[in-house]
Parts: C-alpha cells; sequence; structure tokens
C-alpha cells in the first residue's frame, strides 16, 4: 500500500485537513417525497415522480430528516439557525434526475458548532463550520467499464434520500486526527440513532481538503480536496499520501494546484480529477419550490431534551464509574448498542474489567465493534455471556475453556451451562484425580524432573502444560500448581 | 349548444334541455370542423371525454350531478400533467411524453365531473406571447385569422374563445393567461400565489408560475377557481386558507369600492383604442357607485425587466432536467452520456427557450449572481411595497390588460417587442397577487380589450365581484367571433 512516494524527510510543514461528510439519514422515507429508503431494492422500485424529477413533481420537506438533523446540530453542540432555506446546487449528471440537488447554501439548519477528539491521549477541540440538509442523487451503472460500456442504466432508488452535510473547520492537523474526528463523528450519528454511519453502503461518506504551511503561519496553504475515501482506513491512507506529495511538491519548489483528487485505493495514490478552472459553477439560489423553514424552538429544545448520553460523556463514565482503562472505555463506548451491551453485561457480573476483557476480546472477535445491529441481535446475549463469565467465577470451568464453550455458544445458540453439562468440562478441582494425572505425567517425563532439579524451573510449566493436556483442559490450573510443587518437592 | 358558458350549459343538463354526451360530441364535432384552421388542440381526447360525459349524464339522471362544473367540456393547456395523456409544453423535448400522474388541479375538476376535451396549444414551455413559439404549430386568433391569440395559453383561451371548449385552464407566469384572455374576448384569471396547487404543472419559473381558469364569463371563472382552488399537501408553496363561494358573493356590486387607476398603466406607444376603452370602462365603474382615484405604482416600468432576469433564471434550472436521460426526445449518436444530454437539448429546445436558458444561467453564475439575481429580488420587493402602499389606499387596481389588441402572426419577430406585451401583466406575477381580465371593448377592426382588476393578496372575491359588476353592466359578453 506504502507508495514509491519518498518520506520528504523532517518536515517543515504543518498539516490542515478539513472534512466534508455525508451522511445518509436513517429516516423511513425520502427527504422530499414518500418513497422507501431501504437500501438494496431492485431497481428504481422506490421511486415516484417527484424523485424521479418528473416534469410538474414538486418537493416537500420530510420533517423527520429536520428533526434529526437538528438533534445532530444539538449534539455538535451547533447554533440550530430559527429559520432556514433550501437552495438548488445545479450541475449535470445523469444520475441526478432534476440535474441540481436540492441542498442549502447560504442559510443553513445549523452553524458553529464542535466536536472533541482524543488521538495518544492528547484531547483536541475541532470546530464544526455548518451542517444541512440535502437530498442524495441516484446511482449509474454501465455495462462493463466506464470507458466501454456500450449502455449505462441509473437506478433512482437512492434519488431523494436525505442526506446531512457536516463541514469541518480546518482544525485538523494529522490524517490521524482526521481519522479520529470520523470515528467520533460517525459514533456521535450513531448514538443518536439518525445514521447507521456505514461506509460500505455508502451512508458515511466523507471528503477532506488538506493544505500544508510553513509551521507558524497562520495563512492557509493552497488546498486540495480529496474524494472517494470509502473506508476510515483508506481516509488516513489517503491522507497520509496526500500530505507527503503536498511536502514533497513544496520542498521541490513546485506550487500547489488547487484541484481535487480522487483516491485510487488499488494504486495507494490520489489522483487529479479536475482543477479549479474547470471546476463547477453551481449556480445556487433559493429553491422557489420550499417555503423558508422556520423551527419553532419549542420543537428545539425539546429535541434538546431529548438528547441521550453522547459517546464522548459516556466513555468518561466508564473510566469513573467501572474503572476502565480509557483504552477500554473509548472500545466500548463506540457504539450505542455495543456500549449498552457491556452495560447491561455487568449489570448480571459487576466486576467491568472481566467483563470489558470478555467484550473486547471475544464478543467482538465474532461481531465488529461498529455493527450495531449483529450487537442488538447476537445470541450472546448480555444475560448469557455474565452466565458464561459466572461459571468461571465459582470454579465451575476454567478461562480457557470457557473461551471454547463461547465459541460453542456462537455456534450452537445455546447458553453456556447446557453445553458445560452435556460436554462434561466442568473443572476438576479434586486433589485426588488430579493427584493421580500428575503422578502418571510425572512417570512418564522423568527427564522433566531432572532439569526441574538442576533449577530449570520452566520444566515446571512443561509439565503443568502436560497434566492440562491429560485433563483435556479441565483440571483447575491452582490445584494443578499446587500439587505438583508439593509432589516435586518430594522427589 | 357550444356557445354557452358552463353555467348554463349545466343547469341546462339539469332541466333535461340536453345532455353532457350531446354537449360534448357538439364541442368535439365543433374541433373537428374548425381546428384544422385554428389550431388549438395538441390532443384531443375524444374516447376519454366520450367516457365521462357518460359518466356525468348517468350522474343527472340519477338526479345527482357533483356540482355546477359536472359534465362542463374543457381544455386543459398542454403543460398541465394528464394521467395517461401526452403532456408535451408545445416542445419537441417532451413530444410523446405521458405523464404517469395528474396535476392537482386535473384531479379536482375531474372529481367535480368535468369532461376533458384535450390539450391545449402553447408556446413552447410557456415561453412566449402569440403562441407563436409552439414547437407543433401557432394558434390562431378566432377574431381574426391573420392575428395571434396571445399567449403563451393561447390555444386554450382561443379554444374558449371559437367555442371549442366551454372552458379551460391555463398559466400565467408573465400575463400568459390574462394577455391571451384579453387578445381572446374572454374572462381569464390569475389566482393569489399559492392559492391553486402547481403540482403537476411542468415548471417554467418556479416563484412566478400560477394555474388559472379561462372563460366565457365571471360567473364560470368563480365556479372553476373554487374547484381548483385550496390546499394541497403535494406543493409547500400552496396556501391552507379556506377557499370561499366565490360565486355567492359575485353580486354584491362595486357600490362604495376604491379603485386605483395606476399613473403607470398609461404608457407612451400604447394603442389610443386600448387607452379610450380602458377609460371608458373606468367611467362605467365610476357609474356603478365606485370610487375611482389614480394612485401610483412607480417601480412598475423595472418589473419587466426584473422579470426577465428572474423568470429565466428559474427556467434556466427548472429545464435542466431534460436531458434525453429519463423521458421525452433523446436524440441517437452520442458517443457519452454529456453528448447525449448536448445533443438532445440542441435538438429538442426551440430558440426562445434557448434564449432564456443562456439568459437564466448567466444571471445565476458565480459573479454575476448579486448584480442580477440578487438585485431583480430587491426590485421585486420594490414592485410588492408599491402594492401594499396603493392598497392602502383603494381596494382595487383597475387597469389595462395589454397596451395593444392582438397583433399580427410573425409581426413581432424581435423578442424584445414580444417581451412589452406583458408589460402590464407582469407585476400581479411578480407580486403574486390575484388579477383578472375581462373583456370592455372592441377596436375598430373588432379585436378584444381587456380590463384588468388586480386584487390584495388572497381577495380573488373581490377581483371577481368588479368584473362581474363591469360585465353586467356592459355588452361585450354577448359578441362572437365571426367564425364562431
Amino acid at each position: 500500500m506504502r507508495t514509491g512516494l519518498a518520506d520528504p524527510g523532517p518536515t517543515d510543514w504543518e498539516v490542515v485537513i478539513g472534512l466534508e461528510v455525508h451522511a445518509q439519514l436513517s429516516t423511513r422515507s425520502k427527504m422530499f417525497c414518500g418513497c422507501p429508503t431501504t437500501f438494496g431494492a431492485p431497481p428504481n422500485s422506490q421511486t415516484c415522480p417527484v424523485c424521479q424529477g418528473m416534469p410538474g413533481a414538486l418537493p416537500v420537506v420530510n420533517r423527520r430528516a429536520v428533526e434529526f438533523g437538528i438533534r445532530t446540530a444539538l449534539a455538535f453542540k451547533c447554533r440550530v439557525n430559527p429559520a432556514c432555506r433550501f437552495a438548488r446546487k445545479h450541475y449535470y449528471y445523469p444520475d441526478m434526475p432534476k440535474n441540481f440537488q436540492i441542498s442549502q447554501y447560504e442559510e443553513p439548519l445549523a452553524e458553529d458548532g464542535s466536536l472533541d477528539i482524543e488521538v495518544d491521549g492528547a484531547s483536541r477541540t475541532i470546530g464544526i463550520e455548518r451542517l444541512h440538509l440535502e437530498e442524495d442523487v441516484g446511482k449509474l451503472l454501465h455495462e462493463g467499464t466506464l470507458e466501454t460500456a456500450r449502455a449505462s442504466l441509473v437506478d433512482f432508488n437512492r434519488s431523494g434520500v436525505p442526506l446531512m452535510e457536516t463541514v469541518s473547520k480546518p482544525d485538523l492537523r494529522s490524517p490521524d486526527e482526521a481519522a479520529a474526528y470520523l470515528k467520533a463523528f460517525r459514533a456521535v450519528l450513531v448514538y443518536l440513532g439518525v445514521s447507521n454511519g456505514n461506509m460500505e453502503e455508502g451512508s458515511l461518506r466523507c471528503d477532506a481538503n488538506v493544505s500544508l504551511r510553513p509551521r507558524g503561519s497562520r495563512e492557509l496553504g493552497t488546498k486540495v480536496e480529496i474524494k472517494n475515501m470509502n473506508s476510515f482506513r483508506n481516509v488516513k491512507l489517503a491522507l497520509e499520501f496526500e500530505v507527503r506529495r503536498q511536502a514533497q511538491a513544496l520542498a521541490a519548489g513546485e506550487r500547489i494546484v488547487q484541484e481535487t483528487r480522487l483516491w485510487d485505493a488499488d494504486q495507494g495514490a490520489t489522483r487529479s480529477m479536475r482543477s479549479k478552472e474547470s471546476a463547477h459553477d453551481y449556480r445556487y439560489f433559493p429553491e422557489p419550490d420550499l417555503v423558508p423553514l422556520t423551527l419553532d424552538r419549542v420543537w428545539v429544545e425539546e429535541l434538546r431534551a431529548g438528547l441521550p448520553e453522547l459517546p464522548r460523556a459516556r466513555r468518561a463514565r466508564f473510566v469513573a464509574q467501572y474503572g476502565l482503562p480509557p483504552y477500554d472505555a473509548e472500545i466500548l463506548t463506540q457504539s450505542r448498542a455495543l456500549a449498552d451491551y457491556f452495560e447491561a453485561a455487568v449489570r448480571e457480573f459487576p466486576k467491568p474489567k472481566i467483563v470489558s476483557n470478555w467484550v473486547m476480546s471475544e464478543l467482538l472477535r465474532e461481531l465488529g465493534a461498529d455493527d450495531e445491529r449483529a450487537i442488538g441481535s447476537s445470541t450472546i446475549t448480555p444475560v448469557r455471556l455474565a452466565g458464561l463469565l459466572a461459571l468461571i467465577e465459582d470454579g465451575t470451568i476454567s478461562g480457557k475453556i470457557a473461551k471454547d464453550v463461547f465459541e460453542k455458544m456462537v455456534r450452537s445458540g445455546e447458553d453456556g451451562p447446557t453445553i458445560v453439562r452435556r460436554e462434561g468440562l466442568t473443572q476438576v478441582a479434586d486433589a485426588a484425580a488430579v493427584g493421580a494425572v500428575i503422578d502418571r505425567v510425572l512417570s512418564e517425563n522423568p527427564k522433566a524432573i531432572e532439569d526441574y532439579k538442576r533449577g530449570k524451573t520452566a520444566a515446571a510449566k512443561a509439565l503443568v502444560g502436560q497434566v492440562m493436556k491429560a485433563t483435556g483442559g479441565r483440571a483447575n490450573p491452582g490445584v494443578v500448581n499446587r500439587l505438583l510443587e508439593e509432589k516435586l518437592s518430594k522427589i | 349548444m357550444t356557445g354557452r358558458p358552463i353555467h348554463e350549459l349545466t343547469e341546462a343538463y339539469r332541466r333535461g334541455e340536453t345532455t353532457p354526451t350531446a354537449a360534448t360530441e357538439a364541442f368535439l364535432a365543433r374541433i373537428a370542423k374548425l381546428d384544422g384552421e385554428l389550431g388549438t388542440y395538441l390532443t384531443v381526447t375524444r374516447e376519454a371525454a366520450l367516457r365521462a360525459a357518460a359518466d356525468a349524464e348517468a350522474r343527472y339522471r340519477a338526479g345527482k350531478p357533483l356540482g355546477p362544473l359536472d359534465g362542463a367540456p374543457l381544455v386543459y393547456k398542454d403543460v398541465l400533467c394528464t394521467r395517461g395523456v401526452t403532456t408535451t409544453c408545445g416542445s419537441r423535448m417532451l413530444e410523446g411524453f405521458v405523464p404517469p400522474y395528474d396535476a392537482t388541479v386535473v384531479e379536482r375538476l375531474a372529481a367535480a365531473g368535468a369532461v376533458m376535451l384535450g390539450k391545449g396549444n402553447m408556446d413552447e414551455f410557456a415561453m412566449g406571447s402569440s403562441t407563436e413559439h409552439s414547437a407543433f404549430k401557432p394558434t390562431k386568433n378566432p377574431w381574426d385569422l391573420a392575428r395571434v391569440p396571445g399567449g403563451s395559453s393561447g390555444g386554450p383561451a382561443a379554444a374558449v374563445a371559437a367555442g371549442l371548449a366551454a372552458g379551460g385552464l391555463g398559466t400565467d407566469t408573465g400575463g400568459s393567461i390574462r394577455q391571451p384572455a384579453a387578445f381572446c374576448g374572454i374572462v381569464g384569471l390569475k389566482p393569489t400565489y399559492g392559492r391553486v396547487s402547481r403540482y403537476g404543472l411542468v415548471a417554467f419559473g418556479s416563484s412566478l408560475d400560477h394555474i388559472g381558469p379561462f372563460a366565457r364569463d365571471v360567473t364560470d371563472t368563480a365556479l372553476l377557481l373554487r374547484a381548483i382552488a385550496g390546499a394541497d399537501p403535494r406543493d409547500a408553496t400552496c396556501l391552507t386558507a379556506a377557499v370561499p363561494d366565490y360565486a355567492a358573493t359575485l353580486a354584491q356590486g362595486v357600490r362604495g369600492l376604491r379603485l386605483g387607476l395606476p399613473d403607470e398603466y398609461f404608457i407612451e406607444g400604447m394603442d389610443g383604442e386600448v387607452e379610450r376603452a380602458v377609460r371608458v370602462a373606468v367611467d362605467v365603474l365610476r357609474g356603478l357607485g365606485a370610487a375611482v382615484e389614480r394612485v401610483s405604482l412607480p417601480a412598475t416600468p423595472h418589473a419587466l425587466a426584473t422579470y426577465y432576469v428572474i423568470a429565466p433564471a428559474e427556467a434556466s434550472s427548472n429545464l435542466a432536467r431534460y436531458d434525453g436521460v429519463k423521458y421525452g426526445l433523446r436524440v441517437a449518436g452520442a458517443k457519452d452520456l454529456i453528448g447525449m444530454s448536448s445533443r438532445t437539448r440542441a435538438a429538442g429546445f426551440g430558440a426562445e427557450v434557448k434564449r432564456r436558458i443562456m439568459l437564466g444561467t448567466y444571471v445565476l453564475s458565480a459573479g454575476y449572481y448579486e448584480a442580477y439575481y440578487g438585485r431583480a429580488q430587491k426590485v421585486r420587493t420594490l414592485v410588492r411595497r408599491d402594492f401594499d402602499a396603493a392598497f392602502a389606499r383603494v381596494d382595487l387596481i383597475v387597469a389595462p390588460m395589454t397596451p395593444n389588441v392582438a397583433f399580427k402572426l410573425g409581426e413581432k419577430e424581435d423578442p424584445l417587442s414580444m417581451y412589452l406585451n406583458d408589460v402590464f401583466a407582469v407585476p400581479a406575477d411578480m407580486t403574486g397577487l390575484p388579477a383578472i381580465s375581462v373583456p370592455c371593448g372592441f377596436s375598430a377592426g373588432g379585436l378584444p380589450i381587456g380590463l384588468q382588476f388586480i386584487g390584495r393578496a388572497l381577495d380573488e372575491a373581490g377581483v371577481l365581484r368588479a368584473a362581474y359588476a363591469y360585465e353586467q353592466a356592459t355588452p361585450w359578453r354577448a359578441r362572437r367571433p365571426s367564425g364562431a
């Protein structure tokens, strides 16, 4: 993935990044018509005259989308404007049925907010310039590649799906900060339930403005817009590449050209898409088919009062209330579903760090931290996880066995005690039984005994391993250690 | 039968003197006989009309007509979407376009029992004042076949004047209902912006587009308006105010009404016959008990220029969707998508439409927006303030509808002189105020002249009442074009 560009060496440049994030809102119907927004339906099955841009069709604002926009704006501490307005943004593209997009321009829904991020333990506040609502476009499908296609087909199912665009201030100072911003941003959206934040499905899309300036300078350098970064990883890689590219150009005395560049994940490079000269003139003007939207203060305050606990606050609480390391708290609060899961499990099994370890290592191996739906519908419910941990706690099974049981629970959908009972996995703590196994192991490994006597303590560990193996991992490790030590000392 | 107003026709249905089917057949026969010459229809929906007429007839037989419009044979301007019926906007671009839905107004008239005879000819995308810009054919003025019927709703206006429909619907963005009504000697009303839903009206200038009725007389106008007006959840700019029974208040007269005669509506170069007819009409109103005083609407001279910034700007945006991708014309042979759209737009739009798209694109472009579109919106506010100030003193404005009578086909080749024809019409579009044109006499050459009333926002009732008082006091509505 690393590219041919050499590191330009010790840098004198400060990186300046601003992000524009488009999030699909999880409303049931589209932004300006009643069509459903479900992902993956047969092409053009979720369309009507409005979202197909038929002559004579008119838009009507989806109140729910406005509500989602306001809630997000409040979560980002934005000023929600008492009145806002939609505007038409013009450009020709066959996936956009009206050849203009209804968006917001001079009078957005909300302005001047912020989002706190943390990178390497240091916290920074990133400004948010504005937040506005708009409609999505359709999707163009080509027969073959774009260059060789004999025909192109257009699917308007996505046309008119509500989008929320949020523009950060150019406050980000590294690709890592940009990635952290995007993660924190996504977490807030998912917490609010206004978007599923799924980057693979395109529910969350991110463009970046990147520029470099001599460290200490207050002026901004020439910015380059980067598009087509469709995963968190690609955002970081693309920005790292672009920073290197610009630093190298500047070091070579070249001027940065203001342009739009596309991230090519296969090549691991950004490439020029269009220059400023050929940039679109969007010919914005207020959408005459919609009256200005005035927002009732009472409604906005109701929405403010109804905001859930947000990721950052929850993370701090997890550290304070459960005594978790910040790293654990960070991971567990990435999604509302996961944090809810953790808290539900802790209610049943009140040893937070143990629950955290199991959630982070075992549960997330199966599910993925940001898969809200999977977490919500997992067969390993918080109660079942707590039940399994209780079996370890009371000595019924060992931690190692518990991990096998966990995997069996995932596959079979049964609870822990059922599996343990059926498969006879109950831990052997009976001194006589364990002692008999130890005697047999010792008689079979005279060399290990010799080594031990000559002072090689590692030999004892090997013997413990043998005993555990011989009992199928069921022997209580504490009992094995104690008995083995006793027996060795007697030999 | 084809010469009677709707309210008389449906009264005759009720009394059993004639039937919706007989009337519809009579209109269809007359269309077949005369429309080859007049060119008022782009589509005649014969079978659907006869079916609708038969349904209406059944209701009358059962003694349960839907109301005063049940069985009324109407023509709709071809800019209104009609489900299953070609809607072209007078453009090659939409030749063969069949909308999958009805405009709200079409739906409402159907629910009132109206019989659609067909779709009326128009200037392409409603851009023009003569109907010569129809991509398919010009419409001729039934009073003089060498002259234009006005535009852009020339087809429906001429059809109603010639007895090829009992009434109809047009649209008015810069005078396109009232100017052809004046030229054709019928009544045309442009309601308050938002009074009638625009859903299904193929947009030209969204903030200026209005749908309104054409009729033989003011009573029909009131009936048609009541049927189409009112809140519509599909149009966010539609007003929710209750719709009054306009016909019920028509006869209240003008006694005690204060009428304002604006100085700026009597301009140099205007036709002396028109000015005289209007001044005589004002005397008639005075005689009926109205108080007439001079008012000033000083921003009027700027209204037209401003209109030609705002309307093209919105048109350039609204017409962007015609790209050959989804519906209507697609020109084959392009190598890529951009080529397909460019070729389609080059072939599909006529010269006047292209002129306005270019004008509109220019005034919205970066660096010019404030100087043109931004400034035009400010002037629009000034025009509105003029009217607000006038309406503090008077109840209605009374004025000429046009500076001249119908001109000859091909006479106004210079776009600017064509645009000037709408100088008295445009302010009501710019302000969204309700306005009506009612016949007020004839030129020596036998061409109709129109009198305009402009009212306060949502005062359609006042506008109709004044027009009715004038109409009842004068003989003009009895006169029919010689061919009709």
